[in-house]
């Protein structure tokens, strides 16, 4: 500092522009800082407002019917398990647990058919050529833009006429047969930015294709594969629309509808029952989520994603 | 060679067939049945465009329903869209904590699909609910959101907007993808940061701007859960949105004929804005050199 000033003294004219200068500099890292602390401020405020809900959700599972709508606090006053113990019991002859037993009956069939499918046709489609490929290829994409909404009906009435009303075979066979292209197009992209050189080499050595496939690439297609699995667990989870329409006995609903179910018997006065089962009903998502946040960024950013 | 490209089509064996058994045969089905009378009990009678001009001139449920779908696409996907790209562009800076932000910003993504979130939005937007407890509390009026029609589909708009995080994180992958020398170039030639994004990063994330924005448009058109369990469609079906009349007409009045109209109609309507976005991307999205995906 004094070093500075004491120059200044010494070259007017130059310490005229230094003293500028580092004003002008000052000005700079104060703005910088400024604008950093406003970007913090909305990140911390968004977050809280993204957050706020949920951290409510699981505290007012804890609090006394009384209490939920009087306290927007997430603290409980006074702490009851009581949701959680009359909401598992459910007003049906079920507990929760066999809803939750329901709906992971649903998910794992229909995981390892997606998984098996679309690895299936995502090699054939980034590895071999072959006649109307590119029409095919088109296929997937015009799948991915389809509304479901319109093939829904005739394959409800496709499903009645196999009898298979009232059981997972909905659920789970349009899947196992690469139904979600999404997850096809996502793998084939994967794929194709994966060298073929092991594969030549597996082949020169006398592999055929299908121990190609089952040896050199899917082990490659590992991450990939993760993130299908994952994705599908979350939406099937989430799924409502479709039990709704095929699942009409009780013993056979998913959580998903278990809950809509709770809120059609109980809802006038037993809201933290309701509310617990919730909490429930979102756990299992979230460890997943949590044990596994890489592999859906890098899903999300590879094939970019609905939801 | 020959044996390789019948190898090909083997593997694609699964796709084939479904794409055709749950697929194409459906989507002529479902053609067919929009211009028949088909409750289940006897075989669908043919009955021309009749499910049509009841529809356009006689069905004010319908009018009212698809008026409600197109106002709640058109303010869900720009502010959702907004909302994503604000948030990534502030992610973009070189922060601290930002996995942590990314992490939190994307968990209400993985959950906001489940009825469960759906439940606990009726919790908090209920009169005595969350929403009023703190408005309330801040000094201002409690808001009354599921009684009135102008405020209900709100509701629902915010629950999908909540839902950001993977828009953001798509534009965030982009973002970070630009060359920052181009930033440090403009700022040479004495650009303000509103200059650089609106000419720099802007033109630079179209392809991803274009992309959200059609799989959002697809997403929203169909949108179910939120109007089912939160509003049930009302007040005086102000939630009324096309997949919930679709689905009553269809699986509670068995009109399946007349569902199909209806799918067909919102069909048409997505498939025409799909296709306007396309044609017009031609003017609008740039694709740097090769990297056209």
């Amino acid at each position: 500092m004094t070093d500075i000033s004491h120059a200044s003294d010494v070259i007017t004219a130059g310490a005229d522009g230094l003293a500028e200068a580092r004003a002008a500099n000052a000005r700079q890292i104060r703005n910088a800082k400024i604008s950093a602390a406003v970007r913090y401020i909305i990140l911390f405020g968004v977050g809280l407002m993204m957050l706020y809900p949920l951290i409510w959700l699981v505290g007012a599972s804890f609090k006394t019917n009384a209490e939920i709508f009087a306290n927007p606090g997430f603290v409980p006053q006074e702490p009851t398990t009581e949701g959680y113990v009359k909401g598992w019991e459910t007003s049906t002859p079920y507990t929760f647990g066999r809803f939750f037993l329901n709906s992971f009956l649903i998910i794992i069939p229909k995981v390892i058919g997606t998984a098996i499918s679309c690895t299936m046709v995502a090699y054939g489609f980034a590895r071999f050529d072959f006649p109307l490929k590119k029409l095919l290829f088109g296929s997937v994409i015009a799948i991915l833009l389809l509304p479901n909404v319109v093939t829904r009906i005739p394959q409800y009435l496709l499903f009645r006429d196999l009898g298979w009303l009232d059981s997972f075979l909905p659920l789970w066979v349009p899947s196992a047969f690469a139904g979600d292209a999404f997850f096809v197009f996502m793998l084939v992209q994967f794929l194709r930015a994966i060298p073929g050189d092991m594969e030549e080499a597996a082949r020169v050595d006398g592999a055929n294709s299908w121990q190609t496939l089952v040896f050199i690439v899917v082990p490659m297609l590992a991450p990939a594969l993760i993130s299908v699995c994952l994705f599908q667990f979350m939406w099937t989870m989430n799924d409502f629309l479709g039990p709704l329409i095929y699942i009409s006995s009780v013993d056979k609903y998913p959580v998903s509808l278990a809950l809509k179910l709770s809120i059609d018997t109980t809802e006038a006065f037993e809201w933290n029952r309701i509310l617990a089962m919730s909490v429930l009903t979102i756990t299992p998502a979230l460890i997943v989520f949590f044990m596994a946040q890489k592999y859906f960024i890098e899903g999300l950013s590879a094939g970019g994603v609905k939801g | 060679m020959t044996r390789k490209r019948a190898l090909g089509l083997g593997y694609l064996t699964p796709y084939i067939i479904g794409l055709l058994v749950f697929t194409m045969i459906p989507f002529g089905a479902s053609l067919y049945l929009s211009f028949t009378d088909y409750n289940l009990m006897s075989a669908p009678r043919w009955t021309g465009l009749e499910n049509y001009t009841q529809l356009f001139t006689k069905d004010r449920t319908f009018r009212r329903s698809l008026t409600v779908t197109l106002i709640y696409v058109f303010t869900t996907v720009p502010l959702k869209l907004a909302f994503a790209l604000f948030i990534a562009y502030i992610l973009n800076y070189k922060l601290k904590f930002i996995n942590f932000f990314r992490t939190a910003f994307y968990v209400p993504s993985i959950l906001g699909g489940s009825i469960a979130i759906a439940v606990l939005w009726r919790y908090i937007f209920a009169s005595e609910g969350l929403v009023n407890m703190l408005l309330t509390s801040l000094g201002f009026e409690a808001v009354n959101w599921f009684g009135d029609p102008q405020n209900a589909l709100f509701t629902i708009t915010l629950l999908r907007c909540w839902q950001f995080g993977s828009a953001m994180v798509i534009f965030l992958a982009a973002l970070q993808s630009i060359d920052k020398s181009l930033y440090e170039a403009a700022e040479i030639d004495g650009a303000s940061k509103a200059h650089c994004f609106i000419f720099i990063t802007i033109p630079l994330i179209t392809p991803v701007i274009f992309f959200n924005l059609i799989m959002q448009m697809v997403q929203a058109f169909q949108e179910f859960n939120g109007p089912y369990i939160i509003t049930q469609g009302g007040p005086l079906k102000s939630t009324y949105l096309l997949p919930m009349y679709i689905y009553d007409e269809a699986f509670r009045r068995f009109d399946m004929g007349y569902a199909s109209a209806i799918a067909w109609v919102l069909f048409v309507i997505i498939m025409v804005l799909t296709l306007a976005a396309f044609w017009s991307s031609k003017k609008w999205v740039y694709y740097a050199g090769d990297k056209r995906s």
